[in-house]
């Protein structure tokens, strides 16, 4: 993976004491809450319901154990035992206090980890595939791109006051397994009839409370012209993008507004001029971060025997792991997605256990992936019983990826100043239901996705079911979505009608649950067979 | 009633105004009547709270105080996915208070 | 009055400010201000006429102003980029890296403060509208 020079380590020293004098300052009152807000934000720093929030940026989702053990230490010593993955593969922490933000940095700085733009008017955290570097299907390791991404985003002058955040994702593989698209720049690297690689652009995707799937921009920009055209992408968003209205600010709105073909046709002229500029990083740059993220020592000849006896492992097998492209390794997700627990948290004895077993069966690496669950990439089958009892010991064996039970949730009323309605005790009732009837194996892949207000955090558009909390009267109220999907065949969930209170809407789960199976032919998941018989045969049983 | 709530500044807990100072407790409130605009802009501008705002509250039978609006019950409590962080980490029935 | 921080040597230019609008239409103006709306590549034809642009930031949070500063300089214009408005501390090193070598802030900023400012980041990692060679030049010179 990835580590800092001395360069790197020296920009992220500088943040440090810049926030460290910014904090000072507004500690004596040399600035006012206005003036301090985006600043603290571009450092990952919230005002939530209990306490201020710190956002910890994890590039591309990668992490090594001891970037790991770090975020359990500074769990354990400046927040309360535990931290909160999120859906942009980064983790929060809810009990943080401002005086110590700035020493909570430093340290991350020690391990070459910061906080710089999770949050605010800017170019936020890249996100990735969760597998780069392991998929069998991808064309190359997509990270070394959002690297240089990282690199180009950071502290970039012009775009620090942007209309609104910018989220831009990286992926090399046919199979979408990052929400790329959905995205205000999702990047797919793709190879040309020359064989040439090269980056497919789609612009203007997004969920919040005017959900798009964006469209694609540009078939084909080559490798050594990435950043300007990406720069090219942010210029004409800086300059036109809305600011009369912070809910259409977004740059899925102006793509909207001014059609693909006319912002395409801006980007264009404004890409053939920066490319006059020399703007453009050197493909030795590229070359330079590729370096980073060649294979591991993988053990040739390593046995692709599992013995699948023990049938608790044959299940986690089966759910939790996916096929490596190095024979005789496998790729093993765990799920933070206990039935009854909080969906992406983990406690600081959790998150040293799983940076120890990524040192010892792992290369050294971990994942953090967009459904809040963390990957051990690079596992020796040989070594897969072993790890799973003692991931199994420490709460960590749950057998339910992508099942009803693999609920994304934001933190809700129950944390956040925004939320309308709380997420997460919906999410615990929805997973033991399930747990308790049977019925999640039956079900199959089935991606359960709860917001708790309409700024979409939980991904409530792009789950097969999905559920949006919001406030009527003073008192909570849930929405069903059905029909999202965040994969390659990109779709937006349907409202089914009239919202539920807490326990309606587990009781609506089941229900449409039940008109899947009824209604399925072989093969078919929850999605495939809405997508056959389309709302009616829902609504009837659900309102009917 | 109207109530004055907003964060600590440095530990961003938080805080009811008591009509003297700043408690994490919401039963310490007091009604701050048509004040609260003069105490929100004087406290923030001592930087002893942050983001002050006043909210509708109603003085229950026990000589609690109840927010009007969930989002500062939970506020006032805490998580209520997680007992063991709230204010009243002893009581199992706290958590049916917020809703 | 407020106190204009320059990292010029040459003379201030006093005269007024037109707009955008005013300076296309007719004027022979040797200073026009930029509002954030405006397009500053209108300004490209005229660049040899001007002394002294003024870019307005009403909130420090609209940027727009960041690439309105990027664009003049990289057409060209070697003249006073000023800086006007909600101009802070904390945004006084990006807005010089775009290309602005004046800063009129609402409220006076002290010079060692701004200083300190200006010398904050010992690298960058882009290309902007200064001469900083990004650390992506130094590492392949």
């Amino acid at each position: 993976m990835y580590r800092y020079d001395q360069y790197d380590q020296d920009m992220v020293d500088a943040r440090v004491a810049e926030f460290r004098d910014q904090t000072q300052r507004r500690i004596e009152g040399k600035l006012t809450e206005d003036q301090f807000k985006p600043l603290r934000l571009q450092n990952g720093l919230y005002l939530q319901l209990h306490a201020y929030m710190l956002r910890v940026a994890v590039p591309y989702g990668t992490l090594s154990s001891a970037q790991m053990h770090m975020l359990a230490d500074i769990a354990d010593k400046y927040d309360r035992g535990y931290g909160h993955f999120t859906t942009r593969q980064n983790i929060q922490y809810n009990w943080i206090k401002l005086e110590d933000a700035p020493q909570i940095l430093a340290d991350l700085a020690t391990v070459e980890m910061h906080a710089i733009q999770t949050s605010g008017n800017c170019i936020r955290n890249i996100s990735s595939d969760q597998f780069a570097g392991a998929a069998a299907d991808e064309i190359v390791d997509p990270r070394p791109y959002a690297e240089l991404l990282r690199q180009w985003s950071s502290f970039h002058p012009e775009f620090l006051a942007l209309p609104r955040k910018f989220k831009i994702c990286v992926i090399a593989s046919e199979t979408d397994r990052a929400a790329m698209k959905l995205h205000d720049i999702g990047i797919r690297i793709v190879r040309n009839d020359q064989g040439e690689l090269g980056a497919a652009f789609y612009v203007g995707g997004g969920m919040g409370r005017t959900p798009m799937i964006a469209p694609l921009l540009r078939e084909f920009v080559p490798l050594d012209q990435l950043i300007t055209y990406s720069e090219a992408c942010l210029r004409v968003y800086n300059r036109y993008g809305r600011r009369d209205n912070k809910y259409k600010a977004r740059i899925k709105i102006l793509v909207h507004e001014l059609g693909k073909d006319e912002y395409a046709r801006q980007v264009e002229e404004e890409f053939a001029h920066l490319q006059t500029l020399g703007i453009e990083p050197p493909i030795a740059e590229l070359e330079r971060i590729k370096t980073y993220f060649t294979d591991p020592a993988f053990q040739a000849g390593a046995s692709d025997d599992l013995d699948l006896s023990d049938p608790d492992f044959a299940l986690w097998v089966e759910r939790n792991c996916l096929a490596h492209k190095q024979s005789g390794y496998i790729v093993a997700n765990i799920s933070l997605k206990p039935v009854g627990g909080i969906p992406g948290d983990a406690s600081a004895a959790q998150i040293h256990l799983m940076a120890d077993l990524a040192k010892e069966y792992s290369f050294d690496e971990l994942r953090v992936t967009h459904a809040q669950n963390i990957v051990l990439p690079h596992v020796r089958k040989a070594d897969l019983y072993t790890l799973w009892q003692k991931l199994d010991e420490a709460g960590l064996g749950a057998a339910n990826l992508d099942t009803i039970e693999d609920i994304i949730a934001c933190p809700g009323l129950d944390y956040c100043s925004l939320a309308n309605a709380r997420s997460i005790p919906v999410a615990q009732k929805i997973a033991t239901r399930f747990a308790e009837t049977g019925k999640s194996g039956t079900l199959g892949e089935l991606k359960l996705k709860i917001s708790g207000c309409i700024n979409a955090c939980g991904h409530h558009h792009a789950g097969h079911i999905g559920i949006l909390g919001v406030d009527r009267k003073g008192v909570e109220n849930y929405q069903l979505l059905l029909g999202g999907c965040e994969g390659d065949d990109t779709s937006l969930g349907q409202i089914t009608g009239p919202g539920f209170d807490e326990d309606g809407i587990v009781g609506a789960v089941e229900t449409a649950t039940d008109v899947y199976l009824a209604n399925r032919k072989d093969g078919e998941r929850f999605l495939d067979t809405y997508r056959r018989i389309g709302m009616a045969p829902f609504k009837e049983a659900l309102y009917g | 009633m109207k109530i004055l709530t907003g964060n600590d500044l440095k530990t961003g807990a938080v805080t009811w105004w008591t009509g003297q100072d700043w408690s994490i407790h919401v039963e310490d409130a007091v009604d701050v009547g048509d004040e609260a605009d003069a105490i929100a802009a004087r406290e923030e501008g001592a930087r002893r709270v942050n983001s002050p705002y006043a909210i509708d509250a109603v003085r229950e039978d026990n000589g609690g105080i109840r927010p009007a609006h969930i989002k500062d019950r939970i506020r006032a409590l805490g998580p209520t996915v997680r007992p063991d962080l709230t204010l009243k980490p002893a009581d199992p029935e706290a958590g049916n208070w917020v809703i | 009055m407020v106190d204009v921080l320059r990292l010029r040597d040459d003379d201030p230019v006093s005269d007024p400010a037109v707009t955008v609008d005013s300076f296309i239409e007719q004027s022979n103006a040797a200073a026009v201000r930029v509002e954030p709306g405006d397009d500053a590549r209108q300004l490209l034809p005229h660049l040899e006429q001007l002394r002294l642009v003024e870019v307005n930031f009403p909130a420090f949070t609209d940027g727009r102003g960041y690439s309105a500063a990027r664009i003049l300089r990289e057409g060209g214009y070697t003249g006073e980029l000023r800086a006007v408005g909600d101009v802070l501390l904390d945004q006084l090193s990006h807005l010089r890296r775009c290309g602005f070598d004046a800063f009129a802030p609402e409220k006076p900023i002290d010079q060692a403060d701004a200083e300190a400012a200006f010398g904050r980041w010992p690298h960058v990692y882009q290309a902007a509208a200064d001469d900083r060679a990004p650390i992506w030049k130094l590492r392949h010179g």
